[in-house]
């Protein structure tokens, strides 16, 4: 169904002879870790280049449908606890309810009264009063259920299940986010419509941090159930350790001391159980990846996707040929959304562990967006490429960096105050690289590395 | 009626007096980014960096100037430094419009993508600060701390709450009113500054006129630098420098700037005062309020706190979506000088 072009294939041999070379110079545990962030940073930016570059809908809430998604992996995923329902399930049961009910309440008074001006008074008033009625229950709820136990628990828990459902899940909380962000806000100019998803992502983050009741907030939540297997378990298992000593047959042969032969067999299944428990993340996750590219390259290729050009590149003409093109708007960015939701689960998922003060801006939207602007806009394997690309430059960039300050400085003291000051800096080098990357990219490849193809057709 | 003024005090401490300097610094923001907008069409992302660059600069040399033992007195040393960092804001951000944004420019390339330019510059800016001056938090104000103390103006006026006044808030006020004045006057009575408005109305009859665009842009770098470096220090001074703050500020600058109606000056002046007031009286806990208002048979128990000060940048957000719900154009219609 698509054929790769000459540099298109070049691109994937680079990508693959990146982590070959870093796992002969750091080790293929090293190289492995880079190789799974590098399929959950491509899907992430597959989900804002559909939106960015198909529609053109600009979406600076990454962070937020991530955090969504990490939420559906700790919601999916987390045994329930019974004593946190039973301490405050009813109250916010009741909350929810009167929260319906509120809503109903406005909408009725917007459909009734037609005066704008008593229909602004009544509703504020009826909001008013409602919020302060709903948090006199919902604190009282929230409390009781932070007081259970809140050193391990203090939420509501989860449902138990298998954590790869909330890869499905973490989709669909980030689809529902933004469709109310797309309702409200995508009539806008874009680049308000940055600045607007930009700070309702700040919210939804802020929410997840701050609602101990949903989310343990800044507590964490720890000890996520792997889909994969566990280490310490693989390290007791017949079938692996069996094949790590059919792997490494040869080698074992020349030994002929009996303890010596079976410690370096220890120490070969510890590294062994290590690496294939990244393997098994890495296939996973690159299955997740196909699937979504399979079909993003075949609803770009569709008559939907040549709609949604269109929509793009003429926004006008798109409206008078008849096309609904807010609704189509609304469409991709819920789209968009969800892919990265998906991404947000599965980056729970690899860590085990929920940290909503670990979602940041910097090291989440806009880093995506460079992804996004390197890769190639409104091409896929631009995406993954650019996924790839940037993440394995902003983790090599320290290494790099002390390798070059450490050769530019080699004529300096060991003690030299400049030489410990820049050493001490590294960590921030890869910022440099990054805004450098993208302003080279900007301004001598607009279109990325990898650009959209022109079809005729 | 002293439970009355008792009441006031209590809300001019903690709700006006916060509210204003907080306000100022922000409407100095977003003052800043509005004339970016209103000039060079793109939403500046690098904004928040550019305040914090200044503020680095400011706080090396007040440390040097502090090693050299010179100082202003009772007045912080920072002010001193000032001037020098207003000057390398200044060529910081001509040199970004030379190297960056003037190729855009002259491309006439769509608001978008100098949007993200910004961001690449934000990037770049960023690291550098984090290169020269860490990411510890630092507090670079010295001198007299207050101007008036909590204490003194209990003994001085017999009631139970005080009012503190602290030196950072009334530099912040004054120098804000001051630039703020000069501001206006430049643009409403000088040469240029009418060339600048005439340029963000109609570039096109702008340019038909002979206005030089180069030096219409030149003179905007230099405002947005100096509005820009007083505006961090400002910020720094009041509470005290950490360069990952000032990227979270551009975030309720870029609200005040909105709420203001973007393209407007006097508009972002007024939407950041907006924002830093309803940020600070939706998170504030008015019990004590109403317990010097109020009989003490129906005082309240709880704190009487509409949102947890956790949702402190949440509010501007809040306020900006509603905002462009309500309308979309800001509180004054934006888009010229």
């Amino acid at each position: 169904m698509m054929k790769f072009e000459r540099y298109e294939w070049l691109a994937i041999t680079i990508m693959i002879s990146l982590f070959i070379f870093v796992g002969f110079v750091q080790g293929w545990s090293v190289s492995l870790v880079i190789l799974n962030m590098c399929i959950i940073s491509a899907i992430m930016t597959m989900g804002v280049n559909i939106s960015w570059g198909y529609a053109g809908v600009i979406n600076f809430g990454v962070m937020g449908f991530l955090a969504m998604g990490g939420l559906a992996a700790v919601i999916v995923s987390y045994p329930p606890i019974s004593e946190s329902w039973q301490a405050g399930g009813r109250g916010l049961g009741i909350s929810f309810a009167l929260l319906v009910l509120l809503v109903i309440t406005v909408m009725y008074i917007n459909k009734t009264i037609i005066q704008k001006r008593n229909r602004y008074i009544l509703n504020s008033l009826v909001i008013f009063f409602g919020i302060l009625i709903i948090r006199h229950f919902y604190l009282n709820a929230t409390h009781n259920i932070e007081d259970v136990n809140p050193a391990l628990e203090g939420f509501l828990g989860g449902l138990g299940l298998p954590i790869i459902f909330s890869w499905i899940v973490g989709g669909f909380f980030a689809a529902a986010v933004a469709f109310v962000i797309g309702k409200v806000a995508l009539g806008l100019r874009s680049d308000y419509l940055a600045i607007v998803t930009l700070g309702i992502s700040e919210i939804v983050v802020s929410v997840l941090k701050h609602e101990e009741w949903l989310s343990r907030g800044v507590k964490n939540v720890i000890g996520l159930k792997r889909p994969v297997p566990y280490e310490i378990n693989l390290q007791n298992t017949d079938w692996f350790i069996n094949l790590v000593t059919y792997l490494n047959a040869s080698k074992l042969n020349n030994i002929i001391d009996v303890s010596e032969r079976q410690q370096v067999l220890n120490n070969l299944i510890i590294d062994a159980s290590g690496i294939f428990v990244k393997l098994s993340y890495a296939i996973l996750f690159l299955i997740v990846m196909f699937i979504i590219f399979y079909f993003a390259n075949k609803a770009q290729l569709s008559p939907w996707g040549r709609m949604m050009r269109a929509i793009r590149d003429n926004e006008t003409a798109a409206n008078a040929m008849g096309k609904d093109v807010v609704k189509q708007h609304l469409i991709i960015f819920v789209i968009g959304a969800a892919i990265v939701g998906v991404a947000g689960a599965m980056l729970v998922t690899l860590d085990g562990l929920f940290t909503p003060s670990g979602y940041r801006p910097l090291r989440f939207t806009f880093i995506i967006w460079i992804m996004v602007i390197v890769g190639g806009s409104g091409n896929n394997l631009g995406a993954i490429f650019g996924g790839f690309v940037i993440w394995f430059s902003w983790i090599e960039a320290a290494p790099l960096t002390t390798f070059i300050i450490n050769q530019l400085t080699s004529g300096l003291e060991p003690t030299n105050a400049l030489k410990l000051h820049l050493l001490d800096s590294v960590p921030y080098f890869r910022y440099l690289f990054m805004g450098l990357i993208l302003l080279l990219i900007l301004r001598y490849r607009p279109k990325g590395i990898i650009p959209e193809k022109v079809r005729h057709s | 009626m002293i439970d009355f003024l008792n009441s006031i005090i209590v809300l001019l401490n903690f709700i006006v007096i916060p509210g204003i300097s907080y306000g100022s610094q922000l409407a100095l923001g977003a003052l800043g980014v509005t004339f970016v907008y209103a000039i060079l069409r793109f939403a500046n992302f690098a904004h928040g960096e550019i305040m914090s660059f200044g503020s680095m600069i400011t706080i090396l040399f007040t440390w040097f100037f502090q090693s050299q033992n010179i100082g202003l007195g009772i007045l912080p040393t920072a002010l001193l430094a000032l001037p020098i960092g207003i000057i390398a804001t200044i060529i910081l951000c001509i040199i970004s419009d030379k190297f960056v944004f003037q190729y855009y420019r002259y491309q006439k390339s769509v608001p978008v993508v100098l949007a993200m330019v910004s961001i690449g510059v934000m990037f770049v800016i960023n690291a550098i600060i984090r290169i020269i001056i860490g990411t510890e938090t630092i507090k670079f104000s010295d001198g007299q701390k207050f101007i008036m103390k909590a204490k003194q103006f209990k003994v001085m006026t017999g009631l139970n709450e005080g009012l503190a006044l602290k030196s950072s808030q009334v530099i912040t006020i004054l120098i804000t009113i001051l630039l703020l004045t000069f501001t206006f006057w430049f643009l409403q009575k000088t040469k240029t500054g009418k060339s600048m408005r005439a340029f963000s109305d109609n570039e096109d009859l702008a340019l038909l006129s002979g206005i030089n665009p180069d030096r219409v842009v030149f003179t905007t770098w230099i405002i947005v630098g100096v509005l820009a470096c007083v505006a961090g220090t400002l910020y720094g001074l009041d509470k005290s420098y950490k360069p990952i703050i000032y990227l979270n500020l551009v975030l309720p600058i870029f609200a005040s700037a909105i709420v203001g109606g973007i393209g407007s000056p006097f508009g972002a002046v007024v939407g950041g005062y907006v924002i830093a007031f309803s940020e600070i009286m939706v998170t504030y806990a008015y019990k004590k309020f109403f317990v010097y208002l109020l009989p003490s048979s129906i005082e309240p128990t709880g704190l009487v706190q509409l949102l947890s000060t956790d949702y402190k940048f949440a509010v501007s957000f809040s306020i900006l979506v509603i905002v462009l719900l309500v309308r979309p154009s800001g509180i004054f219609k934006g888009r010229v000088l």
